[in-house]
């Protein structure tokens, strides 16, 4: 009785699955040359965490997100989410792609509500598209094309389109890349306070070590490609966190180095 | 109401010269398109035809009424609103038709330049519209019948072809090599074959305009829905949508401004096979009317019917570029017919 009560509570703070990357390689074949991404990927993510995935340019960052969305199989490895085997994308794990592919012949609301109209709940559930335009500060643009946004409300509006779903893990292909630094820090606080409260497990790939350290529970620094894990650092400082935080600076330095920029920094 | 002031009283005088110049200027376009439209009713009278034709007075006494709305809407334009500012604008295009309208009066029916049966007058054209108005009517109902159906047949079946060879490798294995046999064939180069194979010759234009426009229609709601990026498949995927959904929420409104270019090919391409078919085996229709009328001799007949034949098509695919606009307004810049 206890237990179980104890395991409730657990689950509501905690309604984020786990991932688990157990040995995964992948590779492309181009015009026959094998080109390996992947070289043996494992990673634990426990449920509820927020993991940044930092990383050079082309080591197979958003290749190692397509799998766990289950866009793509691996060459050799498995995924799993909460111990079942990721065969396919899911709702349950949302992805919100670097760029940002709105629908362009759907409005905004229309856009956002992709998710709930193609699980055939969207005419119960209209309230929650509102809300999810509203958490991203587009209701007034609810009935503009997507050809009339800028890019940052473009990506604003494919993060409701992620959210709006509820999912239990949320995959960010850098989805602050395209925003001007006032509205990027805004959405940090945003995207940070919105993961305390729902308790999703978050990945997020990011080219901004600044942004890993802000963010995230635990930053993963992957190797050029193909990727292997270089360093799995653990940020345990409190939210909200301050950029100034010299424990901050500290880690900040040392990931710097560890991507070989320590020269000029 | 105090709003008047000593500067307007200085100004005045100056402003209402100005503001006069200024109103006839705006009012000149329209002066002269009425204008050109009296030259016409003039040279309609300037002396007896050369022919006998009954309808010249009358013609001459619309062009006057014609020239006298003009001169009206354009020194009133803006009284009048959207019809004044509508005329307005079209006053170049009113003054070149007025001035093209009196110099074929005088070159066929008063003075003759042109050799006579073969360029007839202008009252010689309206003397058909009032004169042999059933007929003609009985015609445009045929044809605009023959052509509504085959085209809706056909694109329909285009477009279904189209989205499925374009989603499915299993269905285009087999469908593609066909469509690239027959396809590119002109569809008037079955009309042999159709009108002895079909019980009815109407049913066999109807293949043969369904046909002709099937082929534009199916290949490019094929390589629409083939050109779809793979990134709106994907978004849609991991949002939980079923084969159904990417079929009729993503491939198909993706593929739209493609299909609305094979619509407009497939309707230039039945048109022709429409006249043609008209003009062979069913014995109606616009295309009918002008074989007739060539047996006949009568030029009038044909310029009438070729007049009427034009707006209808213009007529069709105004319509369909409407249509586009409508379904298409999430896109920016298309073009305007
Ligand atoms: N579909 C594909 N076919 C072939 N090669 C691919 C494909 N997708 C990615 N690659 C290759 O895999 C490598 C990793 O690509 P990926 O997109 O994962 O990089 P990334 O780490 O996300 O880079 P960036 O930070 O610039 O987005 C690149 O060299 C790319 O050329
Ligand atoms: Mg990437």
């Amino acid at each position: 009785m206890v237990a179980a009560a104890i395991s409730d509570a657990v689950k509501a703070q905690f309604p984020g699955a786990a991932i688990d990357i157990a040995h995964v390689d992948h590779a492309f074949d181009i015009d026959g040359a094998e080109l390996k991404v992947l070289d043996d990927v494992s990673l634990i993510v426990e449920p509820g965490e927020f993991v940044a995935l930092l990383g050079p340019s082309g080591c197979g960052k958003s290749t190692l997100l397509r799998l766990i969305a289950g866009l793509d199989r691996p060459r050799s490895g498995s995924l799993r989410e909460d111990d079942i085997g990721i065969k396919g994308p899911h709702p349950s794990r949302v992805v919100v792609f670097q760029d940002p592919t709105l629908f362009p012949w759907r409005t905004v609301w229309d856009n956002v509500a992709l998710g709930l109209e193609a699980q055939g709940i969207l005419k119960k559930q209209r309230h929650r598209v509102d809300a999810a335009l509203d958490l991203v500060g587009l209701t007034d643009f609810r009935n503009a094309y997507p050809h009339q946004l800028s890019g940052g409300m473009a990506q604003r509006v494919a993060l409701a389109r992620a959210l709006v779903n509820d999912p239990k893990v949320l995959v960010l292909d850098e989805p602050l890349g395209k925003l001007d630094s006032l509205t990027r820090i805004a959405m940090q606080a945003e995207l940070v306070a919105l993961w305390q409260r729902k308790g999703f497990t978050t990945l997020l790939v990011t080219h901004d070590v600044e942004e890993a350290l802000v963010l995230a529970n635990r930053v993963i620094v992957l190797s050029d490609r193909p990727a292997r894990i270089k360093a799995d650092i653990l940020v345990d400082r409190p939210y909200p966190r301050h950029r100034g935080d010299p424990h901050l600076a500290d880690l900040r330095r040392q990931i710097l180095g560890l991507l070989g920029l320590e020269a000029t920094w | 109401m105090s709003t008047f002031s000593l500067s307007d009283v200085a100004t005045g005088e100056a402003e209402r010269g100005s503001a006069l110049a200024g109103k006839l200027r705006e009012a000149a376009p329209g002066l002269a398109a009425a204008l050109a439209w009296a030259a016409f009713g003039a040279s309609c009278l300037v002396r007896e035809d050369v022919g006998d034709w009954s309808r010249t007075t009358d013609l001459a006494i619309s062009a006057f009424v014609i020239a006298a709305l003009i001169l009206v809407a354009g020194v009133a334009a803006s009284h009048l609103g959207r019809v004044g500012a509508a005329v307005r604008k079209r006053s170049p295009w009113l003054i070149a038709l007025g001035v093209f309208l009196s110099l074929w009066e005088l070159a066929t029916a008063k003075f003759a330049w042109l050799p006579l049966p073969f360029f007839p007058p202008p009252q010689a054209i309206i003397e058909v519209y009032t004169d042999d108005l059933p007929k003609l009517l009985d015609s445009v109902f045929a044809s605009v019948k023959l052509q509504l159906g085959g085209y809706v047949i056909g694109a329909s079946i285009g477009f279904v072809t189209g989205v499925s060879i374009g989603w499915s490798t299993r269905i285009g294995y087999w469908v593609h090599p066909v469509l690239r046999f027959i396809g590119p064939v002109p569809a008037t180069a079955w009309l042999p074959i159709a009108f002895f194979t079909f019980p009815t010759s109407w049913s066999a234009s109807t293949f043969l305009i369904a046909l002709a426009t099937g082929f534009p229609v199916t290949v490019l709601t094929w390589s629409g829905v083939a050109s779809v990026s793979s990134a709106y498949y994907d978004v849609a995927r991991t949002l939980g949508a079923k084969p159904s959904f990417l079929v009729l929420r993503v491939a198909i409104p993706a593929a739209l401004p493609h299909v609305f270019v094979g619509l407009f090919m497939g309707l230039g391409a039945s048109f022709a096979v429409l006249v043609i078919a008209e003009m062979i085996g069913v014995k109606a229709g616009l295309g009918w009317y002008l074989q007739w009328a060539q047996g006949w001799a009568a030029y009038a007949n044909m310029y009438a019917a070729l007049l009427v034949m034009s707006l209808l098509c213009s007529g069709a695919i105004t319509l369909l570029f409407k249509t586009r606009d409508r379904v298409l307004v999430w896109q920016k810049g298309v073009v305007k017919w």
